[in-house]
């Protein structure tokens, strides 16, 4: 450590945040590869089958081998799509699930340093502008494909993506007018003091839930991929690792959304037994705290995935009906509630 | 026909106990016994009177039943029998039996496992027996000649010794 300590604040900045970044991203693809293999194993079992079970024990190398095989498989590119916009969508629709993790207080210290890549004051206001920006990877590649399938399902997922935004921006109002701060951080640390704000505003987390299932086009509303009636939408056209992108993009933004969730909601790193609430000060309890947020965002995984193999898909109207006429009402309403109910405390 | 589609009620709308009861059939699906057959480990018993590949068999002397009347060469719909009769001098080997085919060759690429060969066998020298995995290298190896096609069909235990006493 004492080179560490001979370093300016600046460089000191910089190499703790590149390691964060390295190991935050170590850590995130291999939970993005094994939340689709955790995926193939729970809808197996959910349909009497066994699932992949060949490629080691209990198919645990099954990831490493899907790699190898999108990597090996032909890069076509059809000749009739746009073809910058064609290279740029799965880039685009990757990017952004991964740029939220940024701001996540995934522990609480390790060594005297944050365990926040970026502990931003407005953390909330950053997400929410990144993951709108995921509906763009879509969007493009509907447009690029040049073909009538991704074509609607990019329609459907920009219609979707904006009306499920807004009950979601507003289901989080309530959370930040309780708290008082935007920084994430503080969120955690005002959940650690007060207890899990799932408590206080029940509401509000069923409404971001659902709305999260929405904006990461998890079944019962994955109406741009459809592949029954859109053949797999918007990424019809796309092969080899472009499409693994796409596939990789929806499990990191799954993985965003839970990380979201347990933060907002579920008391981030906190446990409320044994001193764990607090800052760590020792190696192990920064250790611990790491690992309770990891296990409450497999847990949310979990549920994203029984949810799709428990429910059939939503009509798109009925989709569009639930988003603007009863979750933005209700949320809207949670909002004043939460404010009476904060001015009749005060 | 005009269906009545009844009116859900505040409770049937609400999705709760759909989801509910969601959960417990997918739980209960979830702990269930499996019923995946782990394939090349374990097989499915063949069911008597299963179609599969064409084989030729011998009678209990070990002779050929086959005799070349081409009747399943010309019934097959795919083509896939091929068969080479003797000729006028006949099979040295098949002594003062009839004409034994000289080579007889099905290509199991190309064969549907109708069965038709065998119906309409007058020797009952053809029969469809169990095997439905047929694998080879090249689509040479996978036309099944006449050595094969009888070691494969091994000896038909019939009551009927037709060339017992010829």
């Amino acid at each position: 450590m004492d080179f560490f300590h001979h370093l300016s604040p600046t460089q000191q900045f910089l190499l703790a945040s590149a390691i964060k970044v390295v190991c935050v991203f170590a850590v995130v693809m291999p939970a993005v590869a094994y939340s689709v293999l955790a995926e193939r194993k729970v809808s197996a079992m959910i349909q009497d089958r066994i699932g992949p079970n060949r490629v080691g024990f209990f198919g645990i190398w099954q990831p490493l081998a899907d790699g190898i095989k999108t990597f090996l498989k032909e890069d076509f590119v059809p000749a009739h799509v746009r073809k910058a916009y064609f290279w740029l969508a799965p880039m685009v629709s990757m990017t952004p699930a991964l740029m939220v993790l940024a701001v996540i207080p995934f522990g609480s210290q390790l060594g005297g340093e944050k365990m926040v890549i970026a502990d931003l004051d407005v953390g909330i206001l950053y997400t929410f502008g990144i993951v709108s920006l995921g509906v763009y990877g879509i969007v493009l590649a509907g447009y690029a494909s040049n073909s009538k399938y991704p074509f609607l399902g990019g329609i459907r997922s920009s219609a979707q993506m904006i009306s499920y935004e807004i009950a979601m921006g507003m289901s989080v109002i309530p959370v930040f007018l309780i708290v008082g701060k935007l920084n994430l951080s503080q969120v955690i640390q005002y959940q650690a003091e007060h207890g899990w704000l799932v408590l206080y505003a029940p509401l509000s987390f069923i409404i971001f839930v659902i709305a999260a299932f929405a904006e990461t086009n998890r079944l019962p509303f994955d109406l741009p991929e459809s592949e029954q009636e859109l053949v797999g939408g918007y990424h019809t056209e796309y092969s080899s690792m472009k499409f693994a992108l796409f596939f990789m993009g929806e499990y990191a933004n799954m993985i965003a959304a839970s990380a979201m969730m347990v933060t907002l909601f579920l008391g981030g790193w906190t446990l409320p037994v044994g001193g764990l609430d607090r800052p760590a000060e020792s190696i192990g309890m920064g250790v611990a705290h790491i690992v309770i947020f990891m296990v409450k965002v497999a847990v949310l995984m979990g549920m994203f995935i029984w949810v799709r193999w428990m429910w059939p898909r939503f009509r798109y109207d009925q989709l569009m009906d639930l988003g603007w006429r009863r979750f933005l009402p209700l949320a809207l309403v949670n909002i004043v509630a939460t404010a009476v109910w904060l001015w009749m405390v005060d | 026909m005009i269906v009545k589609r009844t009116k859900l009620n505040f409770w049937e709308r609400l999705y709760l106990p759909a989801v509910a009861a969601g959960i417990m059939v997918t739980v209960r699906h979830f702990f269930k016994k499996k019923v995946t057959m782990q394939y090349p480990e374990e097989k499915w018993t063949v069911p008597e009177g299963y179609r599969g590949a064409p084989y030729l068999v011998k009678d209990p002397e070990g002779r050929t039943k086959c005799v070349s009347c081409q009747l399943c060469e010309f019934i097959c719909p795919p083509k896939a029998i091929r068969i080479t009769p003797p000729g006028p001098a006949g099979s040295p080997e098949a002594g003062n039996v009839e004409k034994a085919p000289h080579e007889f060759k099905i290509d199991m690429l190309r064969c549907i496992f109708c069965g038709l060969c065998q119906e309409v066998c007058p020797e009952e020298a053809i029969f469809l027996m169990k095997d439905y995995s047929l694998t080879g290298l090249s689509r040479e190896e996978m036309v099944y000649d006449k050595t094969k096609l009888l070691a494969m069909g091994g000896v038909h235990n019939d009551q009927i010794w037709k060339w017992k006493h010829k």
